[in-house]
């Protein structure tokens, strides 16, 4: 199929008595981003080193550029792990020089790129630069060598809003020139810079498809009280998933007529409304449930 | 409950300086009692500094801190300690001892545990956790003793959302039974969470106040534009934002046809950088 860079098929990947990837299927295609979440532990690595041909399956397929991983494919293939994979005591320029004759890319070529501040840097090592800066020269060492694919995990971690912002340009520039994308990441704002999302728990996909479609029809209670400390200790001791959000309450997945009778019952004066759940909420529902029948699931089989 | 009700603890007018370097230039920063206050800012913005200097580590240049005393404030940051040799357990009787806790402690214990997910694993070793239940017990140590001012130096950096949402309900739990609470964080998303947000940039304070009304002060206007149709002219002033680039247009003239965005506190965040980056370069251009 054209366009299909990466697909993996009923993948199985067990570790002794863990099943750390359980039947998971997944897609990436030339021009797309698709974004890999779940919570730590959920497989979201282990499927990462089975696509990259790192680890192999137990069972099910893992086709890179419609053939099995190898070292062919990883040429064609650029990786950000969440490391960075960056060489500490080497400077920026000689970062880069070596990830691109690893690469074999041409000694000619320019490895520095259209980065001025990097060009800046280019003979400073790097554990003298900031962290945003260090982002950006493994998405550059990344890219060097023109992959077709590009694998990010965890890539804006700990960087601040306007880096973030230009690192997730870098990586739709490179889409938008015909590059396919797979990155994780633990915050659900950035779901809407991708395509499509995949979400795993305990090493299965319990999600797929656009953020927007994945949240809708969820729902969850809002509630407005002058006293929010004394509602949130009502509720949660009701035993509601309340959150607190400025001065409001959340309750994912709550029954508005049951969270105002416990209001009620405590003479706390507040507004409720139905509201809908945001892809946050969603997610930790998705992934507390999935946890939560396996861990019964275990429990009664023990 | 020991915290008192109306407190407020802060700094005000705080200059730092490590050697030459100036971390803090004249900041302020309210932390009432009951509240989340969020500190926003990315690597080397001072954040860390100010909330050390909350804290009591740092000693600031100018300027004055009102802080409870030492044993009454609790601080987690992202590679916070926990004892890696000792259970779970063994941590908090550890810590609950050194405050010398005795009053319902169990009870208490109990259901700290058990908000934090951690119920199941007390008699694990702590170094044998995960990276988001290691964070959730530090958590744990710093609330045992109900400080009055909890100081959370990016508490849920490198944790998956569904811890992350469990330190979200230990951080209300906090507020509401008294807590004053600062907290820093480079997530937008999170800082929205917090009733007052303070964005610093390079040590100043760039932005201040509730998240939804700095969000609304944002100047001029933003639309949302197919990237093909952003000119060479609105280019320096744009980012992506899925398969649109975000425009900001500092005049408020937006193009014809292109409908005006509501900002959310991403949005105000990223256009007072991108401000601060351009007077910054100005003025190293006119020194030059």
């Amino acid at each position: 199929m054209t366009g299909l860079l990466i697909s993996a098929r009923a993948v199985v990947r067990r570790f002794g008595d863990l099943l750390a990837v359980d039947h998971a299927d997944i897609e990436v295609r030339a021009g797309e981003i698709v974004g890999l979440l779940g919570a730590n532990g959920a497989g979201k690595t282990t499927l990462i080193r089975l696509l990259l041909g790192l680890l192999r399956p137990d069972e099910g397929a893992v086709l890179l550029f419609g053939e099995a991983p190898s070292r062919e494919t990883r040429r064609r293939l650029g990786y950000v792990p969440q490391g960075l994979g960056l060489w500490d005591d080497l400077t920026v320029a000689e970062n880069l020089s070596f990830s691109a004759r690893a690469f074999g890319v041409p000694a000619a070529a320019d490895v520095l790129g259209a980065d001025a501040e990097l060009r800046a840097a280019a003979d400073r090592p790097v554990h003298d630069l900031p962290l945003g800066l260090r982002r950006r020269l493994a998405f550059a060492a990344a890219l060097a060598h023109g992959p077709e694919v590009l694998v990010l995990d965890e890539p804006t971690s700990g960087v601040d809003p306007l880096a973030r912002a230009r690192l997730w340009d870098t990586m739709h520039a490179a889409v938008d020139a015909g590059c396919g994308a797979l990155v994780t990441t633990h915050y659900m704002d950035e779901t809407q810079q991708c395509d499509r999302v995949v979400v795993m728990a305990d090493g299965r996909v319990v999600a797929a498809g656009s953020p927007s479609d994945i949240s809708a029809g969820h729902r969850a209670v809002r509630v407005r009280t002058a006293d929010w400390p004394a509602a949130f200790a009502v509720l949660d001791e009701a035993g509601q998933a309340v959150a607190l959000v400025g001065r409001d309450l959340r309750v994912p997945d709550g029954d508005v007529v049951r969270v105002q009778a416990l209001l009620d019952a405590h003479h706390i004066a507040a507004q409720t409304s139905d509201v809908p759940a945001t892809f946050e909420e969603v997610f930790v529902e998705l992934t507390h449930s999935v946890s939560a029948r396996r861990r019964g699931v275990e429990a009664v089989g023990a | 409950m020991t915290p008192s009700a109306g407190s407020v603890w802060g700094v005000h007018d705080l200059t730092v300086r490590y050697g030459h370097r100036l971390a803090l230039d004249g900041v302020s920063l309210r932390v009432p009692s009951r509240q989340v206050t969020a500190v926003v800012g990315g690597d080397g913005s001072g954040k860390s500094t100010l909330l050390r200097t909350l804290a009591g580590a740092v000693r600031p240049v100018s300027g004055s801190v009102d802080r409870p005393l030492a044993r009454r404030i609790g601080y987690v940051s992202a590679t916070s300690g926990v004892y890696t040799d000792l259970t779970v357990d063994e941590n908090i009787i550890f810590v609950a001892r050194a405050y010398g806790l005795h009053e319902g402690l169990p009870a208490r214990i109990a259901a700290l545990l058990e908000r934090a997910g951690l119920s199941s694993a007390r008699g694990r070793l702590a170094g044998k956790l995960s990276g988001g239940m290691r964070q959730k017990l530090a958590f744990v140590l710093a609330v045992l003793a109900e400080p009055e001012l909890l100081i959370l130096d990016e508490p849920t950096t490198g944790v998956d959302p569904v811890s992350r949402s469990e330190i979200w309900r230990l951080i209300a739990d906090a507020a509401a039974r008294g807590a004053a609470i600062a907290l820093a964080t480079t997530y937008l998303d999170e800082a929205e969470r917090a009733a007052q947000v303070l964005v610093l940039d390079r040590g100043r304070a760039l932005l201040a106040g509730p998240p939804d009304e700095v969000a609304a002060a944002l100047p001029g206007a933003l639309c949302d534009l197919p990237p093909a149709q952003v000119t060479a002219d609105l280019a320096p002033l744009s980012w992506r934002n899925g398969s649109m680039r975000r425009v900001w247009v500092p005049g408020g003239a937006l193009p014809t046809g292109a409908a005006a965005v509501q900002p959310r506190l991403a949005d105000a965040v990223i256009v007072a950088c991108l401000q601060a980056e351009v007077s910054a370069s100005a003025s190293a251009g006119s020194a030059a």
